[in-house]
């Protein structure tokens, strides 16, 4: 550990920033990264587990027709690809973010300990 | 023998352009590091065509169509999931790993648990799961080959395509077959959308193709005002008669169908009298619940562990790059896969001669190549065109993913078994000599295995490598990453019972299906649907065993956690941009 700190020191440009070898650093970047993976796994996770969940307790609802597919066929068949398109989309547009954020809160002079910026 | 000349010709086309293309680039690609990871310099489109390439495999192609034929609606589950699991890999998975910086999944077994025992262990599981997913791509080539060529051995398809492929591989190396599949991802993706474009054109749109199935088969004088129009579709539509051995429209167009109910509907067939007849009928809903959930969970999850899938996220520069390459690659295979299930649709009211064939390319799986020949009755020679066009595409789709995983599999016995196990010090010519020798030995060995698995379904066999990844590699990948109390031990000991245990209760249902001295398991099977559901489709039970396992264990030999966890985690976090990984690398040659 001690050759981590050194091999830090010399990469320090400002003592203010925040210490990427710190506990804290750590678990604020993991927590976060965790957070919005896990939000965005429970919007697909919720439609993944929900659809046999509609079929199987509203099956009659979910055969009426749409354009002569069942709602079924069409959420299943053709609508799903997009919803997830849309999910990963923001996924990563967040996510890139969040990285540059990190970026900043190190390199900045104010630590931007909870700054947490949304696009 | 009655050669179509089109569809040969569309056929040969093919596979001449991929050796063609595979022995150009095989005189740009030099170095060692081109050979393994394409010199880490392939641009996000290209990468992601190539992803896509190398995952749309003869399952996709051939299978999803056939299922959705002979299943309905149960089977529209694997291409949603197929390209549902991308996103798994997107959210948990792809951008720690591209942080890691290994050029392999055992370099990242190992460097993230210092422990070159581990590496051996997960070297075997590369080629385990490996071996098992190129089963299915050789039947779909011999099955092929065999409706080009009528009364050509399977055998035959085999041989030929697997020494192509090899060739190609053993001489142009990972930057080659970028190339490849990065084209065949395009050629598919016109396979596929073109004859669906035109059939659509030609018999009627999709949705009226649904509409002429029955949402409900009512025996009453008095139908209801969908029924009616169902009827009057179908007769717009001039479809044919069902045979007797297909689905009924209800049961083929609503959820919870043939595929997910089949062994509750076995099991009544064999129950002793009406009171067990009763009590299974009322199970019949829940267990095909169960069914589905347990197919979800093998095909997200599963995707999220496929080894050669996740070498390539290794080719990208950066990784902002690998999730960029990612979001294409969810927006090519989503749109491919709105195509397939269009074919089994249309085959169910057009071609229903093909529920009367028997497995393999007289059956429904050929449902993609055979379909476009109705044409001909019309347009003459439209129907051989697009046919051949089809035959192109299952060509390259088979081509593209075997030669994936020759690729991953040839890496993991040059680079990890020779070059870190047998012979550390090689020079890098040696191991250049070294990846092509281990191409074919891989090939061979694929033929080999591809002779043996002509009775069984493609989509099926396929189901199996993604319930045996989800239940050995998606656990240790997705703890290893955000769990830093994992251990070696833990990890290993998941890693295996759950894959070695869901291998078991897989191949269990396999031989009671087919192999005559296995009468009493399948007896045993017909009588506990419940067990044999949950024996054909594991990953419900192997998935938290697995996890269960690995934290058990992790925590009873806590004391062996790696020393620089904390930044080893930072690696797999922080942004690429702080540099925190030639800290990691210079901190490790000073400690050995």
């Amino acid at each position: 550990m001690r050759r981590v700190a050194l091999l830090h020191t010399r990469a320090m440009q400002s003592s203010e920033k925040q210490d990427i070898h710190s506990e804290e650093f750590l678990r604020m970047l993991m927590r976060r990264q965790l957070r919005l993976s896990i939000a965005c796994a429970a919007a697909f996770l919720i439609a993944l587990i929900g659809m046999p969940l509609a079929n199987y307790y509203a099956p009659d609802f979910m055969a009426q027709r749409v354009f002569g597919f069942t709602l079924s066929w069409l959420i299943l068949g053709v609508l799903f690809f997009p919803f997830v398109w849309i999910i990963s989309f923001s996924f990563i547009k967040r996510s890139i973010a969040l990285e540059e954020d990190e970026v900043r809160s190190v390199q900045a002079p104010q630590p931007a300990k909870d700054g947490e910026r949304r696009p | 023998m009655n050669i179509d000349p089109w569809i040969f010709a569309f056929s040969a086309v093919t596979v001449a352009v991929t050796i063609a293309m595979g022995i150009w680039s095989a005189k740009k690609s030099k170095t060692a590091s081109d050979f393994f990871v394409a010199g880490r310099s392939v641009s996000v489109g290209w990468n992601a065509s190539a992803i896509s390439g190398e995952y749309l495999s003869a399952a996709s192609f051939m299978g999803v169509a056939g299922m959705v034929m002979s299943s309905g609606y149960d089977a529209l589950w694997y291409p949603v999931c197929y390209a549902c699991g991308y996103l798994f890999l997107l959210l948990f998975i792809a951008g720690p790993l591209r942080r890691f910086g290994a050029y392999t999944i055992p370099d990242f077994a190992e460097g993230r648990f210092d422990s070159p025992l581990f590496r051996k262990i997960a070297v075997c599981f590369v080629l385990f799961i490996g071996f098992f997913y190129t089963m299915p791509q050789m039947k779909g080539a011999g099955t092929t080959l065999a409706y080009i060529f009528p009364g050509l051995p399977y055998w035959v398809g085999v041989v030929l395509v697997g020494v192509v492929i090899t060739l190609n591989v053993a001489l142009g190396g990972m930057k080659g077959i970028t190339l490849v599949q990065a084209c065949q991802y395009w050629m598919k993706m016109f396979a596929i959308s073109l004859p669906v474009f035109v059939l659509l054109s030609v018999y009627g749109h999709y949705g009226n193709h649904l509409q002429a199935n029955l949402v409900k088969e009512s025996s009453s004088i008095i139908s209801s005002g969908d029924t009616t129009s169902s009827l009057e579709m179908a007769d717009k539509l001039n479809r044919k008669p069902l045979p007797e051995k297909s689905p009924a429209d209800s049961i083929w167009l609503n959820p919870f169908g043939p595929l997910t109910t089949k062994a509750v509907d076995t099991a009544i067939k064999a129950a002793p009298d009406a009171a067990r007849k009763s009590e299974l009928q009322s199970q019949r809903r829940p267990y095909s619940l169960l069914y589905t959930y347990s197919l979800i969970i093998a095909l997200v999850c599963g995707t999220a562990g496929l080894p050669h899938i996740l070498v390539r996220f290794y080719t990208n520069p950066d990784g902002v790059a690998a999730k960029r390459t990612t979001m294409w690659v969810m927006i090519l295979i989503g749109v491919f896969y709105v195509f397939p299930p269009v074919f089994g649709v249309l085959g169910r009211n057009l071609m229903p001669d093909l529920y009367n064939g028997l497995a393999g390319v007289k059956g429904t799986d050929g449902v993609v190549l055979r379909l476009p020949t109705l044409l001909s009755e019309r347009y003459g020679l439209l129907g051989s065109v697009l046919s051949g066009i089809t035959c192109a595409g299952a060509f390259a789709a088979f081509m593209s993913t075997f030669s994936g995983l020759l690729v991953s599999m040839t890496g993991a016995l040059a680079h990890d078994v020779y070059g870190r196990i047998l012979r550390p010090s090689s020079t890098p010519d040696e191991r250049m000599r070294m990846f092509k020798l281990c191409a074919v030995i891989c090939g061979a060995g694929a033929i080999v295995l591809g002779f043996l698995v002509e009775a069984f379904e493609i989509n099926k066999m396929v189901g199996w490598a993604f319930a045996i990844a989800a239940t050995s590699y998606f656990p240790l990948l997705f703890l290893a990453t955000w769990w830093r109390g994992i251990t070696m031990k833990g990890a290993a000991t998941g890693m295996l019972v759950g894959g070695t245990l869901s291998l078991l209760a897989i191949a269990s249902t396999m031989f009671a299906d087919q192999a005559k001295w296995a009468g009493d398991l399948k007896t045993f099977y017909a009588t506990h649907p419940l067990l044999r559901i949950l024996a054909e489709q594991p990953a419900i039970w192997g998935l938290p065993l697995a996890m269960l396992l690995m934290i058990i264990i992790s925590k009873l030999t806590a004391k062996d956690i790696p020393a620089d966890i904390r930044m080893k985690m930072l690696v797999l976090h922080a942004p690429e941009k702080l540099g925190l990984k030639q800290e990691y690398i210079q901190e490790h040659q000073q400690s050995h």
